[in-house]
């Protein structure tokens, strides 16, 4: 039976792609005293609800979101979770 | 006496350069332009299709990320992978980018700042249809505005379009050397604009538009109009009908006398 899933994509800079977001965080803390941040990378969470007949129908129809307009494959890496409950 | 190339402006919601460009085309080389709006399927019959600069849809998501759904990009897909003249500037170029019409893709500037000012450019390749009014290693003057125009690819990619000349444009400094202290947003191997491997796609990120009329102080930027003329006129594009040899003639003469100051 159908339900609503909430559904939280995780969106990250690819590995090897340049952040500068995340660098001006890692110095802005080392400013304030936070030694041995090696490194910060900054991305961002979309929550969705989705509605699906079960918790692998709602990741699988969001990776498709994923790949069509939530990430861009050339720049960013995603995780789909669907959260329990 | 025009060509009769007529070139359209597709105007999403946020799009801002848009009036700049219509002037380019019929100020700057008395040609004919029209709107498209990103709701509309129908291109018009123009024989250019421009994705002007702005901020479309907000930047929301990722530059060009929503603009490149809207119902227009349907046929203007179709129309730059059928051959048809397609010219993305700025949020242009990143829509070009996520429609996978050019490869890579537009992120943050390095430091993090929106830039708007004068860069040198250099032209890396006057043999496509948007650069022929022009000479290879011409150094122009040309605006940028943007806060996410950082060129990235892999390296394959980056090394391909190296090497089947398709980086068209790079930020150089008053010498015209690439240097990284010409570069205004980290862009990989300074690359300002690139054209897909048909050579009739092109994607820059400084704006042409605004250094193309003398009233603007400065003119580098037509060449990349008035290249376009010359390429309708002789027959490149989508339309049916060739255009008469002395519309060839004109647009020869046109280009002979582009106003490429550096």
């Amino acid at each position: 039976m159908s339900r609503v899933w909430s559904v939280d994509v995780r969106v990250t800079p690819r590995e090897g792609i340049l952040d500068p977001a995340g660098e001006t965080i890692r110095r802005a803390l080392g400013n304030l005293g936070y030694e041995g941040v090696h490194s910060v990378r900054a991305g961002r969470l979309i929550r969705l609800e989705v509605e699906a007949d079960g918790a692998e129908a709602a990741r699988a129809s969001t990776e498709k979101m994923c790949e069509q307009l939530i990430a861009n494959p050339i720049i960013e890496d995603y995780v789909v979770r669907v959260r329990e409950g | 006496m025009t060509v009769g190339m007529k070139v359209g402006i597709v105007r999403f919601p946020g799009s801002n350069c848009d009036a700049d460009v219509y002037r380019a085309v019929t100020e700057g080389l008395g040609e004919s332009a029209t709107y498209l709006w990103h709701k509309s399927t129908d291109l018009e019959g123009v024989d250019v299709v421009v994705l002007p600069g702005g901020f479309s849809y907000g930047d929301y998501l990722r530059a060009g990320a929503i603009a490149r759904f809207s119902p227009i990009m349907g046929e203007v897909i179709d129309f730059a992978r059928s051959g048809g003249l397609t010219l993305g500037i700025c949020n242009g170029f990143q829509v070009l980018c996520e429609a996978h019409l050019l490869p890579g893709a537009l992120v943050r500037n390095r430091n993090l700042r929106f830039r708007c000012h004068d860069v040198g450019l250099r032209v890396e390749n006057a043999g496509t249809p948007f650069t022929s009014a022009y000479a290879e290693g011409d150094l122009l003057h040309i605006p940028i505005a943007h806060g996410e125009g950082q060129f990235v690819g892999e390296a394959s990619t980056l090394d391909e379009l190296e090497a089947e000349d398709r980086v068209v444009f790079r930020y150089v400094d008053r010498r015209g050397r690439a240097t990284d202290a010409a570069n205004p947003n980290g862009s990989a191997r300074n690359i300002a604009g690139i054209v897909n491997a048909e050579g009739n796609i092109l994607g820059l990120m400084p704006h042409p538009e605004r250094h193309s009329l003398s009233v603007l102080g400065n003119t580098d930027g037509l060449g990349v109009f008035q290249s376009l003329l010359a390429a309708v006129a002789g027959g490149r594009g989508r339309r049916s009908d060739p255009a008469p040899p002395e519309a060839a003639e004109f647009a020869a003469g046109a280009v002979a006398g582009a106003g490429v100051s550096s």
